[in-house]
């Protein structure tokens, strides 16, 4: 109960964030938004079913082509979102069903060289994507102020239903099951779990929001091109943050994502010309002494401290 | 009516006959051993019954309906259950969240607090009541032999193939162990068990089968197999029989 109560409190301040008035606030809450649609998405199938998923980024550049392409066909911008959301949808459980018997390395292999496939279809296909050359989105006849705030709410609207369904996953039967399957593959068959079914869901699961989020980030950004949508750090960064945060738990995420981009943005600023290494360095600092992420070690100072307290009493 | 029956069961690996032809039938209520030397087949043939292999030929009949070849999640829900010889708990569960995955999935309790209660009395059921909270793999060796044994038992078995469940146990933790079995068996459950322990097959079982080089070459009650020339042979040994001889003559 406290724990819904502080998550409404805290969407509630940041949907407070446009009144400050700060552009760079507002991109940047925007990002923060995208980056927890991302990351709470991966959790599904990276954090409760444990299937290292390098799959986001093909899921996002398919939802930004998807909305585009159907926004360039003059369907209206709310319609090519839910249909961007669809399409990444059916593309995971068509690729879930394909890949997913495999385990471990192979699997994050397989996940990983869809986005590189899709990066040739999306360069080849002139006539439908406008090949290497991108695509550009219909402007909006509205102010820029506007525009800001517009996707700015969008895109934490797709990071509220993102958190839900990561919330509804991890608290129900699914997420019961993902865990045995996460934990211990042969026994969860043998226990009567369908593992292929609940493979399949969670993927697809956490391919929804990811498709939603790519056709809002073209909307907003007016332009996409293959390389920028398709980015494999796009499938890198959702996996550092939920470690960061903690895998296979409900907060974890998010924390991941907000630390996540603070870093990001403090390294951007002060190391210019290497940020990638700086930011790096980070990553594997953070993966040595934070195994369990940020949450990880609050649990365990909580659960020390109540040993400690039996002990004494 | 027998529960399990399988009829010429065969499974081969790449030309290497694993079963070979194996005609077997279980009656509802019985103990039945599985002995034989190592790579007799034993284990897979619970892997075929199960469901983590296909037959390569041959009927599989549980309970009036053909299962050779179905996932092992189905044959699962149909009420078979097994143990491995290896333990397979879910390790950073506790005990009675292990015992609540297959009262959820397998038994298809209809929610979360029902399949706590049944959980519950299978854990009580084995022993392990006091041990509901500990996460699983902080268990004794023993103790996650009992846990697998309350994680069938959730499943609401017919059939239960128990594979070396003692293996690896202290005499004590064995008496333990067969006292549960029978009290498995008692509850109505039919209990399949590979064991290398004569002692344990022998008290325990109301039939053996044995194995050797994947076919079945004997089948019969305790005092039968331990007279029989071919099983000597194939795995007990001569000083064994000898020894056994010894005894009953002794008692008698």
């Amino acid at each position: 109960m406290i724990r819904i109560l502080i998550s409404i409190i805290v969407v509630a301040a940041i949907a407070t964030l446009p009144l400050l008035g700060d552009n760079y606030l507002l991109r940047l809450g925007t990002m923060f938004a995208m980056y927890c649609v991302l990351a709470l998405s991966w959790n599904v199938i990276g954090g409760y079913a444990g299937y290292p998923s390098f799959s986001t980024a093909a899921f996002f550049g398919l939802g930004a082509y998807t909305g585009a392409i159907l926004q360039g066909a003059g369907v209206p911008m709310f319609a090519a979102w839910i249909a961007a959301c669809l399409s990444a949808g059916l593309f995971a459980v068509l690729l879930g069903m394909a890949i997913l018997h495999l385990k471990g390395h192979y699997f994050a292999i397989a996940s990983l060289v869809v986005a590189e496939v899709l990066v040739e279809i999306a360069t080849s296909w002139t006539s439908l994507t406008g090949g290497g050359m991108g695509i550009n989105l219909p402007v909006l006849r509205i102010s820029v102020a506007a525009q800001a705030q517009l996707f700015f709410y969008a895109m934490l609207a797709a990071a509220v239903l993102a958190f839900i369904m990561n919330w509804l996953v991890g608290a129900g039967r699914i997420g019961f099951a993902l865990q045995c399957i996460r934990q211990n593959e042969d026994a969860s068959s043998m226990v009567g779990i369908n593992t292929t079914r609940y493979k399949v869901i969670a993927f697809t699961l956490s391919s929804l929001f990811v498709g939603g989020a790519g056709a809002i980030y073209a909307s907003w950004v007016f332009y996409i091109e293959p390389p920028d949508v398709f980015s494999i750090l796009l499938s890198v960064k959702p996996i550092v943050m939920v470690m960061l945060g903690g895998a296979g738990t409900i907060f974890g995420p998010v924390i991941g994502a907000f630390v996540f981009i603070v870093m990001e943005e403090l390294v951007w600023r002060n190391f210019l010309s290497f940020h990638a290494a700086v930011l790096g360095v980070l990553i594997v600092a953070l993966i040595f002494f934070l195994p369990n992420g940020i949450l990880g070690v609050i649990r365990r100072r909580r659960a020390a401290r109540s040993t400690e307290e039996g002990a004494a009493s | 009516m027998s529960i399990l029956t399988l009829q010429g069961v065969s499974r081969t690996f790449d030309g290497l006959i694993a079963l070979d032809a194996v005609d077997l039938s279980v009656e509802k209520g019985e103990i039945v051993g599985l002995i034989g030397p190592n790579g007799a087949g034993k284990t897979t043939l619970v892997n075929v019954v199960t469901g983590a292999l296909r037959p390569s030929a041959g009927q599989v009949i549980f309970d009036g309906t053909s299962i050779g070849g179905r996932k092992p999640y189905q044959i699962g829900r149909l009420g078979v259950a097994r143990t491995y010889q290896v333990v397979q708990p879910f390790p950073e569960m506790t005990a009675l969240e292990n015992v609540m995955a297959p009262a959820v999935f397998a038994a298809g309790a209809s929610d979360m607090e029902t399949a706590r209660k049944k959980a519950r009395e299978a854990l009580e059921f084995v022993g392990l009541a006091d041990s509901a909270d500990i996460i699983a793999s902080e268990l004794t060796l023993a103790g996650r032999k009992r846990l697998e044994l309350a994680k069938s038992l959730a499943m609401k078995p017919k059939v239960l193939l128990l594979d070396e469940v003692n293996a690896g146990l202290n005499p004590a933790e064995i008496d333990g162990a067969l006292e549960l079995i029978r009290k498995i068996a008692a509850s109505g459950v039919t209990v399949i068990i590979i064991e290398h322990l004569m002692k344990v097959v022998m008290t325990l079982c109301t039939r053996i089968v044995v194995l050797h080089h994947g076919a079945k070459i004997a089948e019969g009650t305790p005092e039968e197999i331990s007279k029989d020339e071919q099983v000597i042979k194939a795995y007990l040994g001569k000083r064994y029989s000898q020894n056994l001889a010894g005894k009953a003559g002794g008692n008698g």
